[in-house]
């Protein structure tokens, strides 16, 4: 439980100076530790299939973060009004804490959940699916339903991008472009 | 500027590239394939897979990776890979009802059991594999053209 809350503080303090720092390579460095501390909290709460989500994932979002900021100049948006962003981030968050502790309360302790649906998929699903990872079973098996929307999203934001990005879209007029520069 | 358009980076990282490449792509093809026994699955071994090709491109440059898997080739494993899913899930009909478990399920902790999950996992591991490939090569690659133009 200790090396717990170790993590929690060393994420915190790496968000901190994520926002803080001026570099943005320092940046994109201090949120790849905040990502790597977080898939050790995933392996400290006994969760690998999302431990090796998480790790696999912040691996190439680094490498296209510190890919696109290592040699640009991007500019540093410092606006006038600092007091009315701070007075209205401060205000969101004492209300989000009040909503909270008042939430909170109602839920189980830590490590001790409400087993009502979970109970089933645990006692029935290695008969049921024949899967012995639990999490498979789960989310390929018996909420494939949900998998299935998490794809359409994933296949959505990829022609997105490639609409957005592609460079036959911002094309001038007459000027032709080679099929490799698309 | 001018690293991506040579050819990459020096002689030690491209030989040690050489040789770990292959493992990292082995790796996760283990990771998807073993999805419904060990922990791993399709997204996570997809995007293993996805981290070999940008591990090509990082050493080698943007042409030897493109060669070895071209932008219409990544963009059809894409689409393979959601009708792929999607006819798994509508032959669950044959079973009874959508994403129904018609295949038999074999022994647990077996490398062929739990009927229709590993199919799953390939499907899945397909579409993020190409997809993420995709999306990197637009965003990191392609999108730093006009900028290099503009700065010369």
């Amino acid at each position: 439980m200790v090396e717990l809350y170790i993590l929690l503080i060393f994420m915190i303090v790496g968000a901190i100076i994520a926002i803080e720092v001026k570099d943005l390579l320092s940046s994109v460095v201090a949120v790849g530790a905040v990502g790597l501390a977080l898939s050790i909290v995933f392996l400290v709460l006994k969760a690998p299939d999302v431990a090796i989500t998480q790790l696999v994932v912040e691996l190439l979002c680094l490498i296209i973060l510190i890919r696109a900021t290592l040699k640009r100049d991007l500019p540093f948006s410092t606006s006038g009004r600092w007091f009315l962003n701070t007075m209205i981030t401060i205000g969101f968050i004492i209300v989000l804490l009040l909503v909270a502790a008042k939430s909170f309360t109602d839920l189980p302790p830590f490590g001790f959940p409400i087993m009502r649906v979970a109970s089933h998929y645990l006692n029935n699903g290695l008969s049921q699916t024949g899967a012995s990872n639990i999490v498979s079973a789960v989310i390929l098996d018996y909420r494939a339903y949900d998998t299935l929307g998490e794809a359409t999203v994933l296949f959505t934001a990829v022609i997105g991008v490639l609409a957005i990005v592609r460079r036959i879209g911002r094309k001038k007029v007459g000027e032709k472009v080679k099929e490799e520069d698309e | 500027m001018s690293r991506e358009k040579t050819k990459g980076m020096s002689i030690i990282v491209k030989t040690i590239t050489r040789l770990t490449v292959g493992l990292v792509l082995l790796y996760g093809i283990y990771i998807v394939l073993h999805g419904h026994v060990s922990p791993g699955g399709g997204f996570a071994g997809g995007v293993i897979i996805t981290l070999s090709f940008v591990h090509l491109v990082l050493a080698y440059g943007k042409d030897t990776a493109l060669k070895k898997l071209s932008k219409a080739r990544a963009s059809f494993l894409e689409n393979m890979g959601a009708i792929l899913f999607l006819s798994i899930a509508l032959l669950g009909f044959m079973g009874g009802y959508f994403f129904s478990n018609f295949i038999p399920k074999g022994e647990p902790f077996h490398l062929f059991s739990a009927g229709i999950i590993p199919i799953s996992n390939i499907a899945i591991s397909l579409k993020v594999g190409a997809g993420l490939f995709s999306i990197f090569v637009a965003l990191v690659l392609l999108k730093l053209k006009p900028t290099s133009e503009k700065k010369k």
